[in-house]
């Protein structure tokens, strides 16, 4: 039996009939909770957002109510919203779901929480290559304008704000924020250093700017519906709300699948929810939150104290989908991207194509991340090319932990953990990968063998 | 430079929205893109010139984001995503068909213009992998076999071309 989904955020995208023009939003009840915020106090918003306990679901999952918080207010500058739509990181596809599906539920979250932070002007920073997504949103946007939903002195309430949709153009670092602020005015997206550049101080324009992911703005329209204390009921302490699980890989089912924190584990995601991995195929290991975060062993145990005291002792299957379980087995749930491999899957091969990836996308502004990323990537190559050496595992573990922790921006742990987690799991493949090659060698063989990943 | 009037409305209209000049480049570049194919030299100094910035200013940012190009793409302008999730689903034997159905190497442009095949990276659809985008349209599920039927679709002129903008 399949687990039933409990949808909030994309309670209707998928029903039948539902479509993303303005008057099908109102007949769902839309804008209805815009017309209450509006006459909220903008701080009580924020108090119910701080009691919701909704942290980022962007990747870092820092409370929004606390970044919310830190907002300098008391600078004189204008405030500024930005919608991170870059959508980039390898395994996570829920935010297109919402612009393409459902875009007016991100114009209402964001319009509350722009009145709710008393914004000058929002953004929606929206990757270059949803074209579709981009002329949906400018659409959306000019529907809402008409309605008085967004513009000048917003449903007679003496409040103005519009939305600016700006598309940025194949380059991932715009997700990171300092990078999409830099990108935002007209620069390279190069990075900032924090501190002294954290945006709620000084952002865009160098004026206080709160950056949040859009699935976590349209959670700020549904804290308004229910009230924070009640939204912080889903799920568990510290792990409100609901996630939009993104399962690609070897599952028979990959899709979205959405559930309050902690409702379900990995093992029913993969086994009950997504059908399970194909015919005859076992389980070898999970990334469980977007390409960047640790990869998970199918046969590990994770034994340790989660944050209130109790001892835990999962295998794989056990582990709950939530931010902190999936932190505390030394992993994250970042973006929500889940990847299953089966043991069809050469581990030294995928390595290689995640390095790729990351090579590809350095900005460019710090030695460690520069030339540490791409050597990463020229060994992971070279291994797949016939060329593995025994060492070739802590050379690269070498090199990743001279990266992380050494740079400006998380893009070096984002680049890293992946290196560092491979080795730790699965160091032996590494070994073998050469051992083979050498054997094939020795008996006149081609020594690399034919790649599907890379 | 000879912008349509259509693409000096849409600049016109967008430069103020932006609380700064330069805010603009990005947004300007890719009109510019669209209305042109890609981004000559002349293009960049009319874009720097529009905003009142150095063409080294949208020459800097041209060269940063992968998707401004500064030569033209073919008529047909297939993007595979070849990512973790998309690899996994089979993204690089996908290419393969590719390469051969279109006589065109990853990462070029066929000898008679009509098709560039380039490798993306993760086009946040990667429930649906292998990825693969034809201008401005999205094909999902697109193992080797659909892949040639696209190329077949591609090559009899019954599927749009690379620059279908609107
Ligand atoms: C390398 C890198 C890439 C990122 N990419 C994205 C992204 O594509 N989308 C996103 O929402 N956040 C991304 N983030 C996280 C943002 O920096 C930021 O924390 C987030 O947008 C804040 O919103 P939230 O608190 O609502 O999650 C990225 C971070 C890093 C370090
Ligand atoms: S860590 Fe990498 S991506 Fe981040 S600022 Fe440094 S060079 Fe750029
Ligand atoms: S990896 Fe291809 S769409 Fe995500």
């Amino acid at each position: 039996m399949a687990i039933q989904e409990q949808r909030l955020i994309f309670k209707h995208l998928d029903e039948p009939g539902y479509s993303n023009d303005i008057d099908c939003y109102l007949r769902h009840g839309g804008y209805e909770q815009l017309k209450q915020a509006v006459t909220m106090k903008p701080e009580d918003i924020c108090a119910e957002v701080m009691d919701s306990g909704v942290r980022g679901r962007g990747g870092a999952g820092f409370p929004a109510g606390m970044k919310w918080k830190f907002l300098d207010r008391k600078s004189g500058k204008p405030i500024y919203l930005v919608c991170n739509a870059d959508e980039s990181e390898p395994g996570t596809f829920k935010d297109r779901q919402i612009i393409h599906k459902d875009p007016h539920q991100l114009i209402e979250g964001m319009m509350c929480s722009a009145y709710a932070i008393q914004a000058k002007l929002a953004f929606i920073y929206i990757r270059g290559e949803f074209f579709q997504g981009y002329r949906i949103l400018e659409r959306a946007i000019e529907e809402a304008r008409e309605k008085n939903l967004l513009g000048e002195n917003i449903l007679g309430s003496g409040y103005s704000c519009d939305i600016i949709v700006h598309r940025g153009a194949g380059a991932y670092i715009c997700g990171e924020e300092t990078g999409l602020i830099e990108s935002l005015e007209g620069f390279r997206a190069n990075p900032r250093i924090k501190p002294p550049y954290f945006p709620a101080a000084l952002g865009l324009y160098q004026c206080p700017t709160i950056v949040n992911n859009v699935e976590t703005l349209c959670d700020v329209k549904h804290i308004i519906e229910m009230g924070g204390k009640e939204f912080a009921k889903i799920g568990t302490p510290g792990n409100s709300g609901t996630r939009i699980w993104c399962v690609s890989g070897h599952v028979q089912k990959p899709g979205y699948y959405e559930f309050p924190c902690a409702a379900i584990t990995l093992g029913q995601l993969i086994y009950d929810v997504c059908g399970g991995l194909k015919p005859g195929r076992k389980l070898k290991a999970v990334i469980p939150g977007g390409s960047s975060s640790k990869i998970l062993r199918a046969d590990e145990r994770f034994t340790g104290k989660l944050k209130n005291g109790t001892d835990f002792d999962w295998g794989i299957e056990d582990i709950p989908m939530d931010f902190d379980s999936l932190m505390a087995v030394g992993s994250m749930s970042g973006s929500g991207g889940v990847i299953v491999m089966d043991d069809s899957t050469d581990m030294v091969e995928a390595l290689a194509n995640i390095n790729y990836f990351y090579a590809h996308e350095s900005c460019g502004q710090c030695t460690p991340c520069r030339e540490g990323v791409p050597w990463m990537r020229k060994i992971t190559q070279r291994m797949i090319e016939g060329n593995a050496r025994e060492e070739d595992a802590d050379l690269l573990n070498s090199i990743a932990d001279q990266i992380a922790g050494r740079t400006i921006c998380a893009f070096g742990e984002a680049a890293s953990w992946p290196v560092q987690s491979f080795i730790a799991k699965f160091k032996d493949e590494f070994v073998e990968k050469a051992r083979e090659q050498a054997a094939r060698r020795k008996a006149g063989e081609l020594a690399a063998k034919e790649t599907t990943l890379i | 430079m000879n912008l349509k009037p259509e693409t000096i409305a849409k600049i016109d209209q967008l430069v103020p929205r932006y609380p700064t000049q330069r805010s603009a480049a990005l947004p300007l570049c890719h009109l510019v893109q669209e209305d042109q194919g890609y981004l000559s030299n002349e293009a960049i100094e009319w874009i720097a010139a529009r905003l009142e910035l150095e063409p080294i200013n949208i020459q800097e940012i041209v060269t940063f984001y992968p998707m401004l190009r500064t030569e033209p793409v073919g008529k047909h302008h297939v993007r595979v995503c070849r990512t973790l999730p998309c690899a996994l689903a089979g993204a690089y034997q996908t290419c393969r068909r590719l390469e051969q159905e279109l006589s065109c190497k990853v990462g070029h442009t066929s000898e008679d213009g009509e098709f560039t095949l380039e490798y993306v990276e993760c086009h946040a659809d990667c429930g649906h992998g292998p990825v693969v985008m034809i201008g401005e349209e999205q094909y999902n599920d697109i193992d080797p076999d659909k892949a040639s039927e696209l190329a077949a679709k591609m090559k009899s002129g019954e599927l749009p071309g690379g620059i279908t903008y609107s």
